[in-house]
């Protein structure tokens, strides 16, 4: 496989100013692949013209464009006119939620307590204004019935909203069962599909998708881009609006370097994914492996095996604190996470823990370990050596 | 207000803090943010129009051991009292 031998504590060791790093946290920020780099210079550096301008160097940049939305609807087995670009996968959920609700006739929409928080959010929105949202629970693993979605659904549901895999515990939905309920129900549905797309096979015809979320960092492409996919008869209305870039449903100039570098991330993942899932599992089972061996009271949250992200390592550890944890293991160098940003700012418990039932000493003590393209087994070999001596010094420390 | 507070108890808060139209987290932090410019015993009056705010409130006093006082509710408008105790 042709890909760059630096390890990413190489790469972001060199970011950190020459500090020898491991880094596990994938899923907040992946490095960007030095190919998609390459290609994405000349679109920085001038030479390129804004998709809209009328000179030829405009129908260059609109060629690129095309090319790149080509390429993002290839991976999912979508039709490229149907790809929205946008800023980002949270912009995109929003545009999915927010902007089918501007033109459904439905007041009702379902969704599941697990979802990322920008589809929670684009939720409570349209609470706001006076949408009715059925919160449809998981199982002790984060896993949506599909019996509990048909359930939920009523004669004016406006859209399904289910993720592919979630972020904090890792655990692969149903989607093929989902979708075939939705579309039985004639119900639109939406697959929030980041840490999933590019890992797992999705062919949204396949699995009954209308609506695609997609992010460019997350295939290792640069932050800044992300996109909707949105099936021909789907009805969206714009949630930014403006000059009418992106068919009229997301104005503003295109960021063409961003978008560029998306898709040639999206054609590295289709042409790469496949060995790259079968490397990063077997180092995930190994970093599980020497974690339940070694730390006491250590249990994995989510789903096992095939039925969770291939690189996503996440366990609760009874009785310590996570960001004590992920303090001692930064100054041993390890980078990792609690699972959620947000809710380590806010001191308000995880809400996907909560929906998995984590018991009261485990919902502080949640760590998650995201896998990528640069990890090595030296990496997961010093998460396995500092981990245990991290938390038996806490334990000791602790009344 | 329920009708035995707001005949026997009302309660004058302290300061204010409006978090109409945010959402999750940010009541919760900017709560916490107020929070720590009060003195202990003093009370907070949070708005908040977040569907979440109801639970997230709830369980970020039961982790801080701040005294939630009175969730009221008016149409989609939650007004949170909460009292500093540490």
């Amino acid at each position: 496989m042709a890909r760059s031998t630096a390890s990413s504590s190489e790469r972001l060791g060199r970011l950190g100013g020459g500090v020898t790093r491991v880094y596990l946290d994938y899923a907040a920020f992946s490095p960007v692949d030095p190919r998609v780099v390459a290609l994405m210079r000349p679109f920085l550096e001038g030479g390129v013209g804004n998709p809209a301008a009328p000179h030829s160097l405009g129908l260059e940049a609109r060629a690129s464009l095309d090319g790149a939305r080509a390429k993002v609807a290839r991976l999912v087995g979508a039709t490229a006119p149907g790809v929205i670009f946008t800023a980002s996968a949270t912009e995109a959920n929003n545009l999915a939620v927010r902007g089918l609700a501007r033109r459904a006739a439905g007041r009702h929409l379902v969704t599941t307590t697990i979802e990322h928080i920008s589809v929670l959010n684009a939720c409570r929105h349209l609470e706001k204004q006076g949408w009715e949202v059925a919160y449809v629970p998981v199982d002790g693993e984060g896993r949506v019935d599909p019996d509990a979605i048909a359930r939920a659904l009523r004669a004016d549901t406006a859209l399904v909203s289910v993720m592919a895999a979630n972020g904090e515990i890792g655990t692969l939905e149903p989607l093929r069962e989902i979708g075939r309920v939705a579309r039985a129900r004639g119900v639109p549905f939406h697959v929030d599909a980041v840490g999933a797309a590019g890992r797992v096979p999705l062919a949204v015809d396949d699995l009954g998708i209308d609506l695609l979320t997609l992010s460019s960092n997350d295939l290792y492409g640069p932050p800044g881009a992300g996109a909707l996919w949105a099936r021909a008869d789907v009805k969206l209305g714009p949630i930014v609006v403006g000059g009418g870039q992106e068919g009229g449903y997301r104005a503003g100039t295109e960021n063409l370097p961003a978008i560029v570098g998306m898709g040639v991330a999206a054609d590295l993942a289709r042409a790469e994914g496949g060995a790259e899932v079968a490397r990063l599992t077997a180092l995930r089972d190994r970093l599980f492996e020497g974690v339940l061996e070694r730390v006491p009271r250590a249990r994995i949250t989510g789903a096992r095996g095939a039925a969770r992200l291939p690189h996503h390592a996440s366990v609760v550890v009874a009785g310590v604190k996570a960001d004590g944890v992920l303090l001692e293991l930064d100054l041993r160098g390890v980078a990792a996470s609690s699972g959620s940003a947000c809710n380590m700012a806010s001191g308000v418990p995880s809400h996907v823990l909560r929906a998995i039932g984590c018991a009261r000493d485990e919902l502080e003590g949640s760590l998650c370990f995201t896998l990528g393209r640069w990890t090595t087994g030296a990496e997961v070999d010093a998460v396995r050596e500092a981990l245990p001596a991290v938390v038996e010094r806490l334990r000791r420390l602790a009344p | 207000m329920s009708e035995f507070s707001a005949t026997y108890m009302r309660i004058i808060a302290d300061h204010k803090l409006d978090c109409l139209g945010l959402f999750c987290p940010m009541p919760v932090l900017k709560t916490r943010d107020a929070m720590k410019q009060m003195a202990v015993g003093q009370v907070l009056e949070m708005l908040s129009d977040d569907p979440a705010s109801d639970a997230d409130m709830t369980s970020w006093v039961a982790r801080t051991g701040h005294e939630l006082l009175e969730i009221d509710r008016d149409g989609a408008i939650y007004r949170f009292l909460l009292r500093k105790t540490r």
